[in-house]
């Protein structure tokens, strides 16, 4: 990688020749389709980009010209076209909203109702032009974000936009990024350096407990630019820091295709607890449309007493490719997963986490409960593994399957590898059903069918919600039946 | 009346075996009817059907409830007109705690018959008096619903069931089954604190036993999907002398 540190050009600065072809694209906020050099440049200088940072991505670009797309997962989807793909398009302002509450889809309303959400958030979320309440609640949220993060200086944790970070921390940003997920680690990861446009910087000092919990709920404008989502946490010594993702309401995107990369860094002593609720637009009954979710998620518990926690819980996206991972290279580090996978409709899912036991006295825990119903199919995939020098290490995994209806289908591949003979790993696997006469019993008291499915599945993921921060916990259950709605019948 | 049956013919889907063969039975407001009948007479049948179980398919006959035909009507739907089944075996729920279990089933009933749904504090104070009467443990209402409970713990949380959602006509199948005799007093005071005039029983038992404690107004053989004789509770008794053998006799 060529980091030329001294080229803090802006764009405007730079050799207009190059950027001549694109001039009026530049002024369109969106870039042309496909993906090449030019609009790798494009990017880059949509974001004020330093000029390492150009040049990191189109190495990264370079690299995954020669990588292929992996086959390996239980899923199956038509070849992607790169070249139909729009690498960049600027987010929706207000100009191009909606005009009034009556003009948002009256689809997209009826979720956020049995969500919930008050008509002043709905109006926001689905960002509406004309409304006094909405502009009011924009505001609201704007200054909501400055307070946080006044509180958040005062205890010298950094939380931003990573493009802000490449600009105003860079040397953090070199020193971390890619060191968890290198930049030719797969091929999705590969496409994400090249063209990421958005996501989270954070940065906890040592010693620090982050005083609150982060979310990228206060950045939900910022978040529906980006389809390449790019987030990066350290956390320093001793330092401790919970990270809420995702959205309390559906994210609706026009893009097909979604590669985030994610990088956790803890040091000695230090924890992460990283919680996704994800309900990206699964596509409709027929497997039509919808979001193709292919992340890489890593976190490297780099010193010793290091612990990260995943919590998932996973409703949306017609393809799902995750699997979130810790390195356990610290002696005695922690690395715990604990996943809800919900698959409905022709939803492809193949999740799981990598547990990579490298250190001495290190221990992980999974317990993974993945739902299949519709015509669906639902795949735990996951490794758990000691190096030959990690002595002492323990696992602990559980992966539960339920299933709803005769037509899905639910899978458990796990990868065992122990090289040292004083590991001890666990390994529970069930795969049930909800039975007729369960839904019949709930029935007969007066619940109708499709809450007494969303009870009974909320009693089978209980052990992984009751891991959930608060708040989201009430919003994974109503969104696990939301998601399962029309899944018998 | 309140359950009027009427030449009932029923079927299992699966393999078509006629299991209800013509039955005749009324039931009043305030009436505690007992059904008696050796095994496979079509007793569970019967609740189950009259419960709306798929698994059966009513071939001929009709059933009104309050003068309403409920055999197009869902189960959910039958519950929330007032039909109740204290279960012979009843299921397991994991993870859904027996109170957030109860809270669901009020809520849904009030909510389907265009009630207010109650709120936490009513709700707590509601179920605390119906489990202190029928001595359910605050801890067991913690715990997952019938997950790991004794058979007297299943059958009292049936019973508090049944209380909370105060039904018209209650259905007990086999609620005597697997439980002792401390037990079975516990649940027959339950069943008679609930004895009201606009309330009904029909009380599916193999054994005289439990009708001792919960006394029937009617009581009815069931023998090969029919009623072969009606009596009061006269009838039960003589059952219990001289078994069913002379009954059924007397029916062919």
């Amino acid at each position: 990688m060529n980091l030329r540190e001294e080229s803090q050009e802006r764009p405007g600065d730079q050799d207009y020749e190059e950027l001549s072809q694109f001039h009026t694209d530049i002024e369109s906020e969106k870039a042309p389709k496909g993906l090449s050099e030019d609009v790798i440049r494009f990017i880059s200088a949509k974001k004020n980009e330093p000029e390492w940072m150009l040049e990191w991505r189109l190495d990264a670009y370079h690299r995954w010209l020669t990588m292929d797309e992996p086959g390996w997962a239980r899923v199956s989807y038509p070849k992607i076209d790169f070249d139909e793909i729009y690498f960049y398009a600027a987010p929706k302002g207000f100009d191009e909203g909606p005009n009034t509450i009556d003009d948002v889809d009256p689809e997209l309303l009826k979720t956020y109702e049995k969500l919930g959400i008050p008509l002043r958030e709905q109006e926001l979320l689905a960002g509406v032009k004309n409304s006094k309440i909405a502009v009011d609640a924009v505001f609201d949220s704007v200054s909501v974000v400055t307070t946080f993060r006044e509180e958040l200086a005062k205890a010298g944790v950094i939380f931003c936009p990573i493009s802000e970070a490449i600009i105003e921390h860079p040397e953090l940003v070199k020193k971390y990024m890619t060191s968890v997920v290198p930049v030719s680690d797969n091929y999705y990861s590969a496409l994400n350096c090249a063209v990421f446009t958005d996501g989270s910087f954070v940065y906890i000092p040592e010693g620090v407990r982050c005083p609150m919990e982060l979310s990228t709920y206060f950045r939900i404008n910022e978040l529906n630019t980006g389809q390449f989502e790019r987030t990066l946490i350290i956390a320093e010594k001793g330092s401790y820091v919970s990270y809420l993702e995702g959205c309390t309401a559906p994210q609706r995107d026009e893009n097909q295709l979604h590669a985030a990369v994610v990088e956790l860094i803890t040091m000695e002593d230090a924890e992460i607890k990283y919680s996704t609720v994800q309900n990206w637009y699964p596509g409709d009954e027929n497997g039509k449309g919808g979001i193709y979710n292919f992340v890489t998620k890593r976190a490297d518990c780099r010193g010793d007493n290091s612990k990260v926690m995943w919590t998932q819980v996973e409703t949306g996206s017609a393809i799902t490719w995750k699997y979130p991972s810790c390195i356990l290279r610290g002696n005695g580090s922690q690395g715990e997963f604990y996943s809800i996978a919900v698959s409905n409709g022709a939803q492809q899912v193949d999740s799981g986490t990598k547990m990579l036991h490298l250190g001495k006295n290190t221990s992980s825990r999974i317990i993974s409960k993945g739902i299949s119903a519709g015509r669906s199919q639902n795949t735990y995939r996951g490794q758990v593994s000691a190096h030959r020098k990690s002595t002492d290490a323990r696992n602990f995994t559980q992966c539960d399957s339920l299933l709803i209806g005769n037509e899905c289908g639910a899978h458990t591949v796990p990868y065992i590898e122990a090289k040292n003979s004083s590991a001890q790993f666990e390994h529970e696997a069930t795969t049930s059903r909800i039975s007729e006469d369960q839904l019949f019993y709930c029935l007969q008291r007066g619940i109708p069918e499709e809450e007494a499915i969303a009870l009974i599945v909320n009693g089978f993921v209980k052990e992984v919600i009751q891991e959930l921060p608060m708040e989201f916990a009430v919003e994974a259950q109503k969104l696990i039946g939301i998601s399962l709605e029309g899944s018998v019948g | 009346m309140m359950l009027e049956i009427k030449n009932l013919h029923v079927k299992i889907v699966e393999d078509e075996t006629e299991i209800i063969r013509g039955l005749d039975l009324s039931i009043k407001a305030g009436e505690v009817a007992a059904i008696m009948g050796p095994n496979g007479s079509g007793k569970s049948t019967l609740s189950y059907v009259l419960a709306g179980r798929d698994k059966y398919e009513v071939t001929e006959g009709s059933v009104t409830f309050n003068g309403e035909n409920i055999l197009d009507m869902s189960p959910d739907e039958r519950a929330v007109s007032g039909i109740f089944l204290a279960f012979q075996y009843p299921m397991e729920i994991p993870g859904v705690a027996t109170m957030n279990f109860l809270k669901a089933a009020m809520n849904s009933q009030r909510k389907a018959r265009g009630q207010a749904e109650l709120l936490t504090p009513e709700f707590i104070r509601l179920v605390k008096q119906s489990a202190g009467d029928l001595g359910v443990s605050m801890d067991i209402l913690k715990r997952a619903l019938n997950v790991g409970f004794s058979g007297g713990e299943k059958k009292r949380a049936e019973i508090l069931q049944m209380a909370l959602l105060e039904p018209n006509l209650c259905i007990l199948d086999e609620t005597d089954s697997g439980l002792d005799i401390d037990a079975l007093k516990i649940v027959a005071e339950g069943v008679n604190a609930l004895r009201d005039k606009d309330r009904a029983f029909l009380v599916i038992t193999h054994y005289q036993r439990l009708l001792e404690y919960i006394v029937p107004d009617t009581v009815h053989v069931l023998y090969d999907g029919r009623i072969i004789q009606s009596g009061d509770k006269e009838l039960a008794l003589h059952l219990e002398k001289n078994g069913y053998a002379d009954v059924i006799a007397s029916a062919a």
